[in-house]
């Protein structure tokens, strides 16, 4: 259990804001700016602003996931470490398992809370904010699992960067697809969906960037 | 220490479509020592990593009892770190303490300095510190002496020599000679396929 705590709190060193793969503030940033560059492209027609804005702000999200995959296991792996945890019994999948959590803490609540100004960009009513939060809250879990899963695949590759982002858009569909989608609807049942997806996310990540984590180790 | 034991019976090793070597075998028990000969390329790393059950044979089968400790080039230390936190982040999950054993390295005033200010011989010290207090029964030493000044390299062998008395395995890949007494040699070029 200890070993589980030190992994997540060198991690969380790494991933959180002014931690040294500084990763968090970027994709927050960049968040940022597709809300306030919306409004300029569209116009300042506030009933399409309002009407468009909660899908924009979920674009934003899905985009923002992908700045930070080349930084998420791939250092790791060039540098030995999957080696050395591996001599000391600890698995691949309690590394990776660990590295979504720290990865969701640094990337979730953060992105959450920038949805607040993103939002006021946007121009969006307090009732659609409500629901991309909740739906932040539900989606981006699943994100970060799609996220750590993809930079273990593609850590061993040349280039991985590149692939990455094109490897997580097909896949963060259904969640965006869900978690959008409540918006026009306005039930709370796709929320429930883009958890369940998440949770189903979550449950594979572990194993399947394990088993990448071999693979590149042994190739 | 529970009785160490490493054998590796008829292993092939493959790096894309080159067979590196094959039929190789070996048993070491308690208190012996290996060295892996051969030139650059022919597959010492690779057989290290095989032996550390890292990587697959091709062919072949090997056999560990003990737990395993790797020197290699890589040093899986934070570069940004200072030496210290770096090895504490492994100490704490080896429980022991790894500054005390840099002190036994010379690295005592190092420990402040960021990783990525080592020098080489200083990184390679820096990883054989992290091994001592691994308390591994196995040692795997790729390329140990690289960049190590004599008086470390004399250090290391006394190192190694008390580690093999102790009940300790020690496989030294290497293309320099590595002065310990009574080490088996294993030239790998009788093995290439």
């Amino acid at each position: 259990m200890s070993a589980l705590l030190r992994l997540l709190r060198r991690d969380l060193a790494a991933f959180m804001p002014g931690g040294r793969r500084g990763g968090t503030l970027l994709p927050i940033l960049f968040f940022l700016a597709v809300a306030m560059l919306y409004p300029f492209a569209v116009g300042p027609d506030a009933p399409v602003l309002a009407r468009t804005g909660g899908g924009v702000a979920w674009i934003g999200a899905l985009l923002a996931a992908i700045l930070p995959l080349d930084r998420l296991v791939a250092p790791d792996l060039e540098q030995g470490f999957f080696d050395h945890w591996a001599l000391r019994g600890i698995s691949e999948e309690v590394v990776i398992a660990v590295r979504v959590l720290a990865h969701w803490l640094s990337f979730g609540p953060p992105l959450m809370l920038a949805a607040l100004p993103a939002s006021a960009l946007l121009g969006i009513d307090g009732k659609t904010l409500y629901t991309v939060e909740l739906g932040l809250l539900a989606g981006t879990p699943g994100l970060a699992a799609i996220g750590v899963t993809i930079a273990a695949l593609t850590a061993g590759l040349r280039a991985g960067a590149a692939l990455s982002g094109l490897l997580l858009i097909p896949l963060a569909v259904p969640l965006l697809i869900f978690g959008a989608g409540a918006l026009s609807t306005g039930g709370e049942s796709g929320i429930a969906l883009t958890a369940a997806i998440s949770l189903v996310l979550l449950a594979i990540a572990p194993f399947a960037g394990g088993a990448a984590v071999r693979a590149a180790r042994e190739g | 220490m529970q009785a160490a034991h490493l054998s590796a019976s008829n292993i092939a090793c493959r790096r894309g479509d080159r067979l590196l070597f094959s039929g190789l075998g070996f048993t070491l028990g308690p208190g012996e020592a290996l060295q892996v000969a051969g030139a650059n390329g022919i597959g010492k790393s690779s057989l290290l990593r095989i032996l550390a059950g890292l990587a697959r044979p091709y062919v072949g089968a090997v056999e560990r009892k003990g737990t395993v400790g790797l020197v290699d080039e890589r040093l899986a230390l934070d570069e940004h770190l200072p030496l210290g936190k770096a090895l504490a982040f492994w100490s704490a999950l080896d429980g022991e303490d790894e500054a005390q054993r840099a002190a036994a390295l010379g690295l005592s005033e190092l420990l402040d300095v960021p990783v990525r200010y080592l020098s080489t011989g200083q990184r390679k010290r820096a990883a054989l510190a992290r091994l001592l207090g691994q308390k591994a029964t196995i040692w795997l030493l790729d390329e140990p002496l690289n960049g190590l000044d004599t008086a470390a390299a004399t250090l290391l062998t006394r190192l190694t020599a008390e580690h093999c008395a102790s009940g300790g395995i020690a496989v030294v890949a290497s293309h320099q000679t590595f002065a310990l007494a009574g080490m088996q040699q294993l030239p790998l070029r009788d093995f290439v396929a």
